[in-house]
């Protein structure tokens, strides 16, 4: 699960991580209202959307066509961004009325964009040096892992990738859990000197506070700014949440912001499917997840695309079934339907009964290929061939993929 | 013998008296499992359909019954607290089934493993069966068959549509392990890859992959070196978008990294036969031992 950027700093300023001062309005008024409260003479004014690079993203409403595909390609454009400085509080209102309800592009969002709904007013500082941190796990070895670097405002993977010395990586030992000298360790590879080395062991160390607290899957400070007075500081945040400990994270579940999320995959989360929208034309209903993917490739090696990727659980019941097929039929994009159930345990006639249920209800505009395995298999197929209902049954997943690009193919000419 | 359970594994379930730990108890029960007990918290001193014995905590489970191995169907929040209790117990193997363990929660229960003698097959994991011998876990029995080959994967019914395609085509397994699809899992691709390598049952196996992560491409570094046997490779997610979660919470191509064709690409430098089909799993397994 991901969340705003005022909403990350709201839980980071919960274990004293230092920020700028700052408030989240929704309307040009509650903008300059915040920015009245904050010491000025300069503030910044932030588009509050799920995705990065939104300073150098740019907003639909205002330039054309090349533009937005130049944001996209990762190249500098004309125009004025996701992220302003105003000098007075009448260009806070300014920036917030010219923000607040446009559509804005970054090389993150895709080219259909994200509205902006909310805005963040911040307090301005002085700059000395941008740097980079990161909290997340690192998989082949099992640990948290903190990431340090003194290239900040560049994408951590481009470091990675061209200056992987520049990148420092401090492995945190659960049981130990984050010991100072490692803070310190961090502090003086970012080149942090006088007061300022224990400014960011204090940072680090109430970062990763803040991290295992929410049962964050990543949190990165980017750019983490040391200011001229010394201090280290959040400027901005991004922090995503493993989805498997929201249940007991109340305090983050409420932060969700479902306007940001594909409506669908909405849906299908209500019912407990796991669906992720694509660009192809078969759409592909599959009990597991592995197999899930295995279809889409299988669909792709017989010359089609996937519309998604959708998988009904280990034990898909009938109403699942249904609430999938109805999830599914709803692109309109799709131009045929792939059901491949590896039922084992599971009797295959039960689901050729939750297969046809939906199909009687909400009908069959595209041709449907359904492919069982498990118990009960020859039951299964021939229900759905005495159904009468326009139902092509296959006998295994090359068949299942064959047949349904044939008769997508055979339709479309 | 194949590799980490036979006909002498004596196995328990925690978490024996909720409905998918019993329903599959009873289940490995009928394959013939050598199923001595389960355990349940308050439930001590009950039996399960009148013959397995029930107890109280692990340590008095493996006490009575001398118990090896435990498959895992306790809900995500007491998850990794049963896993514990197992690897205390001094259980050989212990096998979480559950789906939707708090990663924070693996990384202490991954510390914990080390060092100790248990090993952990799982989370988010069908299970591990040696057919004709031992089922731990949730896939259908019926579809398995003994035999030589051995199956690692991180899917549940991928695997099964793997076993399926050797069985139809007469080869049987010698033991299928599905290591489960979470980021941080017991036992990865080189644990399966290295104990299949010395087993004298095993003449071929199947690793099955999927996006996220680099557990193919570790054991692909690994078996360059040192694997003595032919191994056919599949990965799963060719066509799946990056940042996006695809199921597995370890589904997740990120940063550009752990992507379908790397770790192709790491298989092929690995001397594997890869399988860009996932129709062809068994049919590939089949023509790479009529060429051996």
């Amino acid at each position: 699960m991901k969340i705003h950027e005022f909403q990350a700093k709201q839980l980071l300023a919960a274990h004293k991580v230092p920020l700028l001062q700052g408030g989240a309005a929704t309307s040009s008024a509650q903008a300059v209202e915040v920015a009245r409260g904050l010491p000025g003479p300069i503030w910044v004014v932030k588009s509050q959307i799920h995705a990065g690079g939104r300073g150098k993203g740019r907003f639909k409403e205002d330039v054309s066509a090349e533009v937005l595909a130049g944001v996209i390609e990762g190249t500098p454009q004309p125009g004025k961004g996701g992220v302003r400085i105003a000098k007075s509080l009448e260009d806070v209102g300014a920036a917030a009325q010219d923000m607040l309800g446009k559509t804005l592009v970054t090389k993150q969002t895709g080219i259909d964009g994200t509205r902006v709904n909310t805005i963040f007013v911040e307090a301005g500082c002085d700059i000395a040096r941008e740097l980079y941190l990161g909290v997340l796990l690192d998989r082949a070895n099992g640990r948290d892992v903190i990431m340090a670097s003194a290239e900040g405002g560049t994408e951590i993977e481009e470091v990675a990738a061209e200056h992987p010395e520049k990148i420092l990586k401090v492995h945190v030992d659960p049981v130990v859990g984050l010991s100072a000298y490692q803070a310190r360790q961090i502090a003086f590879f970012l080149g942090m000197s006088g007061k300022q080395v224990n400014a960011c062991v204090k940072f680090v160390q109430s970062l990763y506070k803040a991290y295992q607290a929410f049962d964050c899957s990543m949190v990165e400070i980017n750019p983490l700014v040391v200011t001229k007075a010394d201090e280290v500081i959040a400027l901005d945040c991004k922090m995503t949440f493993d989805d498997n400990a929201l249940f007991r994270q109340p305090q983050v579940v409420q932060m969700r912001d479902i306007s940001e999320e594909d409506p669908t995959e909405v849906r299908a989360s209500e019912y407990d499917l796991s669906y992720v929208k694509l660009d192809g034309t078969i759409g592909c209903m599959v009990n597991g997840a592995g197999l899930a993917m295995a279809t889409m490739d299988i669909i792709k090696f017989h010359g089609a695309e996937p519309a998604n990727f959708l998988d009904v659980g280990g034990g898909a019941t009938k109403e699942k079934v249904t609430a999938a097929f109805k999830i599914i039929t709803a692109d309109p994009n799709v131009k045929g339907i792939l059901v491949n159930i590896f039922g084992g345990i599971m009797k295959c006639d039960t689901i050729a009964a939750g297969v046809l249920a939906a199909v009687t209800e909400i009908g069959l505009q595209v041709p449907l290929v359904v492919r069982l395995e498990g118990t009960n298999v020859e039951l299964g197929k021939k229900m759905l061939v005495e159904s009468g209902l326009n139902v092509i049954p296959a006998d295994n997943m090359a068949d299942a993929a064959q047949k349904i690009v044939a008769a997508v193919a055979a339709k479309e000419a | 013998m194949a590799v980490l359970v036979n006909s002498e594994t004596r196995v328990i379930c925690q978490g024996i008296t909720g409905s998918a730990g019993a329903f599959h108890s009873e289940q490995m029960l009928a394959y013939g499992t050598k199923f001595v007990g389960g355990v349940t918290p308050g439930k001590g001193g009950q039996r399960f359909k009148d013959s397995v014995p029930i107890f109280d905590t692990v340590a008095e489970a493996v006490r009575e019954t001398g118990a090896t191995a435990s498959v895992i169907f306790v809900p995500p929040p007491f998850a990794a607290d049963a896993i514990l209790e197992g690897i205390d117990a001094g259980l050989q193997l212990v096998v979480p089934i559950t789906e939707g363990v708090p990663v924070a929660d693996m990384v202490k229960v991954w510390r914990v493993l080390q060092g100790s003698k248990t090993r952990m097959i799982g989370p988010n994991c069908p299970g591990i069966i040696t057919p004709g011998q031992c089922k731990i876990g949730i896939m259908p029995g019926h579809i398995h068959m003994p035999g030589r080959v051995g199956v690692v994967s991180r899917s549940g019914t991928l695997t099964y549509e793997a076993v399926g395609q050797l069985t139809t085509l007469g080869l049987g397994q010698s033991t299928c392990i599905g290591i489960g699809g979470d980021p941080i899992v017991g036992t990865r691709h080189i644990d399966a890859l290295q104990l299949f390598n010395e087993d004298p049952d095993t003449d071929v196996v199947i690793m099955i992959g999927e996006i996220g992560g680099s557990s193919e491409e570790e054991a692909c570094a690994w078996a360059k070196q040192h694997m003595k046997k032919p191994v056919v490779g599949f990965i799963a997610g060719a066509t799946a978008p990056p940042g996006r979660r695809m199921g597995h919470a370890g589904a997740i191509i990120s940063g550009g990294k752990g992507t379908a064709e790397e770790k192709y690409r790491a298989m092929e430098d690995a001397g594997i036969t890869i399988c860009r089909s996932p129709a062809d799993m068994g049919r590939t397994v089949k023509d790479l031992l009529r060429a051996a």
